[in-house]
C-alpha cells in the first residue's frame, strides 16, 4: 500500500496546500506579531502595505487546507476539527480582527491605534493557535471508532504551548525577514534588530520541540532513531546548523533578499522533520491516510480540477507578486 | 450553566448565526462586483469619467465588505467539522469535492485578484486592471454556482451511493450531483437576490444624494442604473422564486406545507393564506386571512387542484412551521415592495421626474436595506423549512452534530456574537460613512491622509481629468 497512489497524491497536494499556507500568511502574520515594534505613523503604514494586496490570497491556501482536508481525507477533518475545538476557534476569531483591521485602520484614523492593537492580538493569538494545534496533533488525541473521544481541555500540555510559542516565533523571524526584503529606512533598520534574536530564540525552539518530539510516543522514537529515518534524524541538526549560521551572516549584508530565502528554507527544513514524523499518518499514531481517505472517484474527481487549478493559481499569484515587486514605501509602490 | 442547554440546539444557532451574518457580505459583493465590472467596462467604452467616479466611490465601499466576507467566510469552513463532524464525515465524500472546487475556481482567482483590483491600477494599466475586476466578479459568481451546488445537494441529494462504513459515496456521474434538482433554481434565484440587494442599496445611497442635491450627477447617474436594475429583475426574480416553489413543492413538499400553512390537506383546491398565526399545537391557523383556492393555482396551475398539507407527513418529519411561515412572507412582501418601487421608477422615468421625485426617493431610501432582510429571510425559509435533516430525508440533523458539549458550544456561540456583532457594526459603521459622502466630480481614491497604498489614484490622473461628467 506505500505505492505512489491517489491518496498519497492527495496526502502530497494537502502537505502542499499547508506548507504554502504556513510561509505565504507566515509573514502576513509575522508582521502583525511586530507591529508594535513600529513606531505609530510611516513606519507602521509601510509595513502594513507591503502586505496588502497580498494577505488576501495568502490566507487562501488556509481554506484549501481545512477544505481540501474534508475532501481529500472526510475522517481526518471529522476527528480533527472536534478535538481541537478551542484553539481553532480562537485561531478563527483572531483572523478575524487581523483580516478586517487592513480596512479599517484606514478608515478611521480616530481609532487606528485600537484596529492596530487589533491587527497585532489577532495575528498573535492565530498564530499561537496554529502552533498549539500542530502539538496537539503530535502529541496525539483521543480516537474512538470514527470519533474523537478525548475531553475539551486534551489539547492543552507544556508541549502544544511550547509548539505555539514557536510558531509566533517562527513566523515573527519570517516577518521580519520579509520586512528586510521589502522595505528601506527605519522599518528596514528595525527589522534587522529584531531579525537576529528571533533567529536564536527559533533555532532554540526547534531543538526543544525535536529534543521532546521523540519521546511523545513510541512511533516518533522508532521513526527518527531506527533505519531509514536515523538518517535524517543525523542529517538534520546539521543542515539547520548551516542555515541558522548562514541566515545569521546575512542579516545586515548585501543582499535584502537573502534572509527571507533562508528563513523559508528553515521552514522547509522543519517541515521535512515533521513529515518523518508524521508520515504515513494523518492524525499521528492513530489514522492512516489510506483509513481516512475519500473514495477513489472523490479523489479522481478532485484531481483533475487540482492538476488543472493549481498551476493556473501559482501562475496568477505569481503574477500578482511580481506586479507589486520591489521596495515599498508608506505611501506607494514606486 | 450551559449544562441545561441542548448542544444541539446550540451547534444549530452557532452554525444560524455564523452563516447569516457571513452572507449579508457575499449578497452584497456578489452583486457590487458585477456593479463594478459594468462601471469599469463603461468607463473603458465611453471615456465618461463619471463612470470612473462611481467606480472609486463604490470600490471604497466594495473593500471593506470584501474584507469581512473574506474572514466571516473562513468561520464557515471550519464551522462543518467543529460542530458538525459526523456530517463532515458521512458525506464529506460527496460535498467536500464541490467545496474543494469552489476553494481552487473562486476564493483563489477573486483573492489573487482583489489586491491589483484594489492597488494596482497605475501597475498594471487599464485593461488588464479590467481584466482583474472582471476576475474578481467572476470568482464571486464561481463560489455562488459551487456552494449552492452543495446546499442543493443537502436539499435534494441524487446521484450517491451508501458505503459499508455508512459514508455517502459519488456514484458514477459527478454532474447527477452537481445539477442536482433543486440546484438551478436555486442559483438562479440567489444570484438575483444578490443583484437586487445591491440594487436597493445603491439606489438608496442615489436617492439619499438626490434628497439633498437633485443636480449631483453621480448619483443621479446611480439611482437610474439601480432603478432599471429594479424594475427589469425584480419581476424576473418573482417568476424564478415561482418556479423554485413549485420545484421545491416536487421534492420537499413538507417545506411547502409549512411555508403555507397548510396544516390541513385541501383535495379541491388550497386557500392562499396572505396572514395569520400559526398554532401547531391546534394544528391550525389562527386569525387567517385567506383567498381561496389561490394556493391551488400558484402550486399547481389549477384552482382546484388537490394539495396535501402536513396531517400527511408524520409528526417527528415536521419542520417548525410558525418561523417558515412567516419568513416566507417577509420575503415575498419585500419582493413585492422591490416591484412597485421598480415600476413606480418608471412611471417616472416617463414623465420625466426620475430625479425630481421627492417621494420616490424616500421609498428607494427606506428600501435600502430591504435586499438583505429578504435574502435572510429566503434563507431561513429553505433551511428551517429542510428540517429535522442534514441531507433530506437522509440523515437527521440531531444524527449529524460533533460529540459535543454544551459548554464548548455555548462559550464558542457567545465569543461568535460578541465579536461579530462589534467588528461587524464597526465595519458596517465605516461604510454607511462612505455612503454618507456625496460621490464627488472627481472622487478620491483615499478618504484619509495616509491612505493605503492606493492613495496614488486608482485611476491615472489625466483619464479621469479629460474625462467628462
Amino acid at each position: 500500500m506505500m505505492g505512489l497512489d491517489l491518496t498519497v497524491i492527495w496526502a502530497g497536494i494537502i502537505a502542499f496546500a499547508v506548507a504554502a499556507y504556513v510561509v505565504m500568511d507566515g509573514f502576513d502574520l509575522g508582521i502583525g506579531i511586530l507591529f508594535p515594534g513600529f513606531k505609530v505613523g510611516s513606519e507602521r503604514d509601510m509595513a502594513m502595505n507591503s502586505i496588502a494586496p497580498v494577505w488576501d490570497g495568502n490566507e487562501t491556501w488556509l481554506v484549501l487546507g481545512g477544505g481540501g482536508l474534508l475532501a481529500a481525507f472526510p475522517l481526518a477533518y471529522a476527528i480533527i476539527l472536534p478535538a481541537l475545538y478551542a484553539p481553532l476557534i480562537a485561531m478563527l476569531l483572531g483572523l478575524v480582527f487581523r483580516g478586517v483591521a487592513f480596512e479599517f485602520r484606514w478608515r478611521d484614523p480616530a481609532h487606528r491605534g485600537f484596529w492596530d492593537a487589533a491587527f497585532c492580538a489577532g495575528s498573535l493569538i492565530a498564530t499561537f493557535a496554529q502552533g498549539v494545534t500542530l502539538g496537539a496533533l503530535l502529541q496525539g488525541i483521543t480516537v474512538v471508532g470514527r470519533a474523537y473521544a478525548g475531553g475539551w481541555w486534551d489539547w492543552l500540555t507544556p508541549f502544544s504551548l511550547l509548539t505555539g510559542i514557536s510558531l509566533v516565533i517562527g513566523y515573527a523571524l519570517l516577518g521580519a525577514s520579509w520586512l528586510i526584503w521589502k522595505t528601506n529606512g527605519p522599518v528596514q533598520g528595525d527589522a534587522h534588530r529584531f531579525a537576529r534574536p528571533l533567529l536564536i530564540a527559533l533555532l532554540i525552539a526547534i531543538a526543544a520541540v525535536s529534543a521532546y518530539t521523540p519521546f511523545l510516543e513510541g512511533k516518533y522514537y522508532q521513526r527518527w532513531l531506527s533505519y531509514p529515518g536515523v538518517m535524517a534524524a543525523a542529517q538534520m541538526p546539521i543542515l539547520v546548523a548551516i542555515v541558522g549560521y548562514l541566515l545569521w551572516r546575512s542579516i545586515g549584508g548585501r543582499r535584502d533578499g537573502l534572509p527571507f530565502m533562508l528563513t523559508l528554507m528553515l521552514f522547509g527544513l522543519s517541515m521535512m522533520g515533521l513529515a518523518i514524523s508524521i508520515w504515513p499518518d494523518v492524525i499521528p499514531g492513530r489514522v492512516t491516510i489510506w483509513a481516512a481517505a475519500a473514495p477513489v472517484r472523490s479523489q479522481i474527481f478532485m484531481l483533475v480540477g487540482a492538476g488543472v487549478m493549481v498551476p493556473i493559481i501559482l501562475a496568477y499569484t505569481a503574477w500578482a507578486y511580481w506586479v507589486f515587486r520591489g521596495k515599498v514605501d508608506e505611501s506607494g509602490y514606486h | 450553566m450551559w449544562d441545561a442547554l441542548d448542544p444541539v440546539i446550540l451547534a444549530r444557532a452557532q452554525f444560524a448565526f455564523t452563516i447569516s451574518f457571513h452572507f449579508i457580505f457575499p449578497s452584497f459583493s456578489i452583486g457590487l462586483a458585477s456593479y463594478l465590472m459594468v462601471l469599469e467596462g463603461l468607463w473603458l467604452k465611453t471615456g465618461n469619467g463619471i463612470y470612473a467616479n462611481l467606480y472609486r466611490y463604490w470600490l471604497k465601499i466594495f473593500a471593506i465588505t470584501f474584507a469581512m466576507g473574506v474572514v466571516s467566510g473562513i468561520v464557515m469552513s471550519y464551522q462543518f467539522g467543529t460542530n458538525w463532524s459526523v456530517f463532515s464525515d458521512r458525506a464529506g465524500p460527496v460535498i467536500g469535492p464541490l467545496m474543494a472546487y469552489e476553494v481552487l475556481t473562486a476564493f483563489f482567482l477573486e483573492a489573487g485578484f482583489l489586491g491589483v483590483m484594489l492597488f494596482g491600477i497605475n501597475k498594471v494599466g487599464k485593461a488588464l486592471h479590467f481584466a482583474a475586476t472582471c476576475a474578481v466578479a467572476a470568482g464571486t459568481f464561481i463560489s455562488a454556482f459551487w456552494i449552492l451546488s452543495v446546499n442543493s445537494w443537502m436539499q435534494t441529494p441524487v446521484g450517491y451511493e451508501i458505503g459499508a462504513n455508512g459514508q455517502f459515496l459519488p456514484g458514477p456521474s459527478w454532474a447527477v450531483i452537481i445539477f442536482n434538482p433543486s440546484f438551478p433554481y436555486r442559483l438562479v434565484h440567489t444570484v438575483i437576490a444578490a443583484y437586487l440587494t445591491t440594487a436597493m442599496v445603491v439606489g438608496a445611497v442615489g436617492a439619499w444624494h438626490l434628497l439633498k442635491d437633485r443636480a449631483n450627477p453621480g448619483a443621479r447617474r446611480m439611482f437610474s442604473m439601480a432603478m432599471w436594475m429594479a424594475a427589469l429583475v425584480a419581476p424576473v426574480q418573482i417568476f424564478a422564486g415561482d418556479l423554485h416553489g413549485i420545484n421545491t413543492l416536487e421534492h420537499q413538499p413538507a417545506k411547502v406545507m409549512a411555508m403555507e400553512g397548510h396544516f390541513d390537506s385541501h383535495p379541491t383546491g388550497a386557500p392562499l393564506i396572505l396572514f395569520g398565526i400559526p398554532n401547531s399545537q391546534e394544528k391550525r391557523v389562527d386569525y387567517a386571512v385567506e383567498i381561496p383556492k389561490l394556493s391551488s393555482l400558484i402550486l399547481k396551475h389549477d384552482l382546484n387542484a388537490p394539495l396535501a398539507g402536513l396531517d400527511t407527513i408524520a409528526q417527528n418529519e415536521q419542520p417548525p412551521v410558525g418561523i417558515v411561515f412567516w419568513s416566507f412572507r417577509i420575503m415575498v412582501a419585500i419582493g413585492l415592495a422591490m416591484l412597485s418601487l421598480g415600476l413606480l421608477s418608471l412611471v417616472a422615468r416617463a414623465r420625466g421626474k426620475l430625479y425630481d421625485w421627492p417621494l420616490l426617493h424616500r421609498l428607494a431610501v427606506v428600501l435600502g436595506p430591504s435586499g438583505f432582510v429578504a435574502v435572510i429571510a429566503g434563507w431561513v425559509t429553505t433551511e428551517v423549512g429542510r428540517q429535522p435533516y442534514t441531507i433530506y430525508g437522509l440523515l437527521r440533523t440531531s444524527d449529524s452534530v460533533s460529540p459535543l458539549a454544551a459548554p464548548a458550544v455555548g462559550v464558542s456561540l457567545l465569543a461568535f456574537v460578541i465579536v461579530y456583532f462589534s467588528v461587524f457594526a464597526a465595519g458596517g459603521w465605516y461604510i454607511l460613512k462612505l455612503m454618507a459622502k456625496p460621490p464627488q466630480p472627481h472622487e478620491s481614491a483615499e478618504p484619509v491622509e495616509h491612505g493605503p497604498i492606493r492613495s496614488a489614484g486608482i485611476t491615472p490622473a489625466p483619464a479621469i481629468e479629460g474625462g467628462r461628467s
